[in-house]
């Protein structure tokens, strides 16, 4: 899924990442984020919503509309469309609300 | 608690542009932005901007914000920079709460504020709209021009307004495939040159179309689209079933300011401007002293508007507390100017009409 | 029909192009900007003074036919890329047309491609003269193509086969 040429972008993909989700090691680039990185692999599913359990993705991609919310190293509710990628990453799907510690 | 003498709330066109004006006329100016760049959605503007010289026409707006950015450098000592920091409340008393990252809570003291928070995509409602693979234009925007990403394959846009069409041309240089931009209205909304240019690439404009739902189990595999009356009725019969993996959402966009309806702004719904929007005089300062606006958070409109008018809320805010440029009278006519300008003929009207009501 | 599909009709299209005496003596721009919108750099990337907006900037852009050289700065500048070149001086069966192209690939210099109409429908194979992308250009190649007098007021797009 990603672009290889563009006529008037040049995306500098240098340093890969390597970061886990739902228990598979995936790769993707730094300085995008973990939505981003995920679409790049075709992952569109992110989580579930908190009554009816529908199959949820991203919406906006500038961190508005909350429909992206996973559970990043532990922690629930990540806006992960305007969370950087970062080394070893665990990054899982949110079923509903999430666990607050 | 931290002094500042403007608090700029947004660092996209029409925050950048406040901060330079604000800066050049002597005021110290503190930028507050939640991204971890300033330039707020110019970064994915790939196509050239309409307008005149004085709001960069024919500049990519992905090169305006180094421009502005080397302007605002001139005035370095004058201007502080917070990014990743979201401004959580705008208080009665004049405070500004701030959140750096996740863990830095604070607070400011500012003689004035310019809020220029932008707007946030509209949603429609239709069966399974909530299916992934139904993104906003401007998210597919983000993960194209930004990251690289293609949101998928085969793409229907929805909306023919003038980010319905630059988006879909701009997937098309992505290498997607387009397949139709439907619109519920009876005609494109957006500039024609722009539904020319995508036309002549074959993608078919279905005016007076809208959703009927979407069909998927995990995320989006299909979109049906049937044909609406004069008054919006879909009309059984009519429908079209298209094999796509991505809708992009782009029925237009609603100001972001709950920040100045908090502080006690006076707030009108004026549909023309999209929205809920603050009053606000010609200077740009709102009903509430030293509050000032600009871009998209006081009504939506295209980015060369935007500018001008963070270039005339900074100039005004500097003169009120205080810092009043040598040549403010000229330079405020010149915003003045530039503003009717853009929006004089067809394609600003409604933004005149809107205006018009805010006065009213 | 226009607002409704984008598509301009062959009416507003003979409007925009000069007389064939003219497209015959050299390269002339064909400024297809049939709706208002709040836009000036054709007129001052122009330094043949030959495109006038005037100080209201959603007028029209009006070209003087005698001034224009057929450069093709303002077309490489107009954001709505709605300006063509046509020239027919070089040959009596062909005309030379230059056309905005922001696509990957770009055509090769000689190479056969799909020639398409305001519709994007295919019309007929055109010969690449040229394609021409010097860094003032900002990203926007401009594309040289040979196409059949004929076919003048159809084509305004191709298509690159891979």
């Amino acid at each position: 899924m990603r672009i290889k040429e563009h006529p008037i972008l040049k995306f500098n993909k240098v340093k890969k990442i390597k970061f886990v989700f739902n228990g598979r090691e995936m790769e993707g680039y730094e300085g995008e984020t973990i939505a981003a990185a995920l679409h790049a692999q075709g992952v569109k599913v992110l989580g579930k919503s908190l009554f009816l359990h529908r199959p949820r993705g991203f919406y906006c991609a500038i961190g508005n509309c909350s429909s992206c919310l996973m559970t990043v190293n532990g922690v629930a509710n990540v806006k992960t469309c305007i969370t950087d990628l970062e080394e070893g990453m665990i990054v899982e799907t949110q079923d509903g609300k999430g666990v607050i510690v | 608690m931290k002094q500042a003498d403007i608090v700029v709330i947004g660092g996209g066109p029409a925050g950048l542009c406040a901060a330079i004006s604000a800066a050049q006329s002597g005021a110290g100016v503190l930028i507050i932005d939640k991204n971890k760049n300033l330039g707020g959605q110019l970064i994915k503007q790939t196509h050239m901007f309409f307008g005149s010289e004085k709001q960069y026409a024919s500049t990519r707006g992905i090169d305006i914000p180094e421009i502005l950015m080397k302007e605002l450098d001139k005035y370095r000592e004058k201007v502080e920079i917070k990014t990743n920091s979201t401004a959580l409340g705008l208080y009665e008393d004049g405070i500004i709460t701030v959140l750096e990252k996740e863990d830095n809570y604070y607070k400011i003291e500012p003689k004035a504020v310019i809020v220029a928070t932008g707007a946030y995509e509209k949603f429609l409602s239709f069966p399974n709209n909530d299916l992934p693979g139904i993104y906003g234009a401007g998210a597919v925007q983000t993960l194209m021009n930004v990251h690289g990403v293609k949101p998928g394959d085969r793409v229907l846009m929805v909306g023919a307004g003038n980010i319905g069409l630059i988006v879909s041309y701009q997937l098309m240089q992505a290498g997607v495939e387009v397949k139709a931009i439907i619109d519920a209205a009876p005609k494109i909304g957006g500039y024609l040159v722009h539904a020319s240019k995508i036309r002549r690439m074959g993608v078919p404009i279905l005016t007076s179309h809208t959703v009927k739902e979407a069909i998927g189990q995990d995320f989006l595999e299909k979109a049906v689209v049937w044909e609406v009356d004069e008054r919006f009725n879909p009309i059984p019969g009519t429908e079209v079933t298209f094999d796509v993996d991505v809708m992009c959402i782009s029925v237009g966009l609603t100001p972001l300011n709950e920040l100045l309806a908090m502080r006690g702004c006076q707030m009108k719904y004026v549909p023309q401007l999209s929205g809920l929007v603050p009053v606000r005089n010609e200077n740009y300062e709102t009903s509430v002293e030293n509050i000032f606006v600009a871009g998209d958070a006081s009504g939506v409109e295209e980015a060369s508007a935007a500018m001008v008018e963070g270039f005339l809320a900074g100039l005004c805010a500097a003169a009120k507390i205080g810092y009043k440029a040598d040549d403010f009278d000229d330079r405020r006519k010149d915003y003045m100017n530039q503003l009717n300008n853009l929006r004089s003929g067809p394609a600003g009207s409604h933004i005149l009409m809107g205006l018009e009501q805010i006065r009213r | 029909m226009f607002e409704k599909t984008g598509i301009p009709s062959r009416d507003m299209i003979m409007e925009k192009f000069p007389s064939m005496d003219r497209i015959n003596k050299g390269p002339a721009a064909i400024v297809e900007c049939y709706r208002q919108i709040p836009c000036n750099p054709c007129e001052t990337a122009c330094r043949f003074k030959a495109i006038r907006v005037g100080e209201d900037i959603n007028n029209i852009p009006q070209i003087n036919f005698d001034k224009c050289m057929g450069c093709a700065i303002c077309l490489s500048k107009c954001p709505g890329l709605a300006i063509m070149i046509a020239d027919g001086s070089k040959s009596e069966d062909t005309v030379e047309i230059k056309i905005p192209y922001e696509f990957l690939p770009l055509p090769e210099e000689g190479q056969l491609v799909k020639g398409l109409n305001r519709e994007g429908a295919y019309i007929t194979d055109v010969k690449v003269l040229k394609v021409t992308n010097p860094k003032s250009f900002d990203r926007t190649p401009v594309i040289t193509i040979e196409v059949d007098r004929k076919f003048l007021y159809e084509i305004r797009n191709i298509r690159v086969e891979v």
